[in-house]
């Protein structure tokens, strides 16, 4: 199935994304102001939710239709 | 891989493979998995309180997916959900203090690692007891109690005098959950229920589901689908509170708790759709064996030295 290929291969860029790309700012953040580090985790945990929860609806979905 | 807040160095596959593991058991059971999640990180190498706070991180965007599904299939009280969040922030900021004060110290492992194993071990007996009891009570052909539900919506379990005899204390203010088919209860009762929830949620990490979920059920009369959508809804914030605290206080590695969530994110969306399928007994029974794999596995971290 296309699906899990595709999910499979924006992890792969989500992954780069987030920890080539953002691990030396949060770890900056973390050592030197913790409110603002904590703020930033709360965005980016929530932002993250729903990025995944819509991505995966429409994943499941466009299963559920080939499955028919 | 390396994630550098924590100096820890973990595979991937293996966060990604725990999210989705505890994805599915959070959308089916309304739990947040952090007794199998924080021992699995504690395994990965993550000393008690960085595994605590991540977990919570993690916790918090698993169950904004299980929960806005759970929502589509009405099964959320938001009437309770808000009132639990008072007494649930509370508790887990006391928690929280907890283990500062155990990392100040220096034995915050040993004694969360024994904690933990209590109350895993607790739990996962008396819901087992309760389930066969409530099951083997509402069998074809059981000489006592009522016939068994019509629907997978209501709900019976075995000490259902004693949630009766808890909702007629009257410590006003009193009020109805219709949402949940409870005409009284005192809101004193509900804002202990969840802050003794907190507390656990703060000291061992996640939502504290495991303790909230039975308790909303057994303790407060909650049906089983509803407690489940209801407590997912109500851990998005106080597992949001407990994560802010614990980043604050350095025991959160964000980049962990991403990495688990995109496991955790297909998980959850399964687990919440397969609740329609089965009755209350039936799940709390399937619950049985989740908090001793968790004790299993802290009993393995404490024996062996903890690292995979």
């Amino acid at each position: 199935m296309i699906e899990i290929p595709v999910y499979a291969g924006i992890i792969v860029a989500y992954y780069y994304l987030v920890l080539s790309l953002l691990g030396s700012w949060v770890t900056h953040l973390f050592e030197t102001d913790r409110r603002l580090y904590a703020a930033a985790c709360l965005g980016m945990i929530l932002a993250q939710g729903i990025l995944l929860d819509l991505t995966t609806t429409l994943l499941l979905r466009a299963v559920r239709k080939r499955m028919r | 891989m390396d994630f550098p807040v924590s100096h820890a160095h973990i595979a991937p596959v293996y966060l990604v493979v725990v999210g989705f593991v505890i994805g599915v058991l959070g959308g089916f059971f309304g739990v947040g998995g952090s007794f199998i999640a924080g021992p699995a990180l504690r395994l990965a190498g993550l000393q008690w309180n960085m595994a605590v706070g991540t977990d919570l991180a993690h916790i918090m965007g698993k169950s904004v997916v299980a929960a806005r599904k759970h929502r589509a299939l009405g099964n959320i009280d938001f009437k309770l959900g808000f009132i639990m969040m008072a007494g649930t922030i509370a508790g887990a900021e006391a928690g929280a203090q907890g283990i500062e004060a155990l990392k100040r110290h220096g034995d915050v492992n040993m004694v969360v690692s024994w904690v933990s194993i209590v109350v895993y071990f607790s739990i996962s007996t008396f819901m087992a007891w309760d389930a066969w009891e409530t099951l083997r009570a509402h069998r074809p052909g059981a000489k006592r109690g009522a016939p068994p539900a019509e629907n997978t919506r209501s709900d019976r379990t075995s000490v259902g005098h004693v949630t009766a005899r808890i909702q007629r204390l009257h410590l006003p203010p009193m009020i109805s959950l219709p949402t949940s088919g409870i005409e009284r209860i005192s809101v004193w009762v509900i804002l202990a229920v969840s802050f003794v929830g907190g507390i656990f949620s703060g000291f061992l990490g996640g939502g504290a589901g495991y303790i909230r979920m039975p308790s909303m059920v057994y303790l407060l009369g909650i049906p089983t689908h509803l407690a489940i959508g209801t407590d997912l809804f109500e851990v998005i914030i106080s597992a949001g509170y407990a994560t802010a605290s614990h980043a604050m206080k350095g025991n959160v590695d964000i980049l962990i708790a991403l990495v688990m969530n995109t496991g955790a994110a297909i998980g959850a969306q399964i687990g919440a759709t397969a609740t329609q399928f089965f009755r209350g007994p039936g799940i709390r029974m399937a619950f049985v064996p989740l908090p001793l794999i968790g004790m299993g596995i802290v009993i393995y971290t404490l024996i062996t030295g903890q690292k995979l």
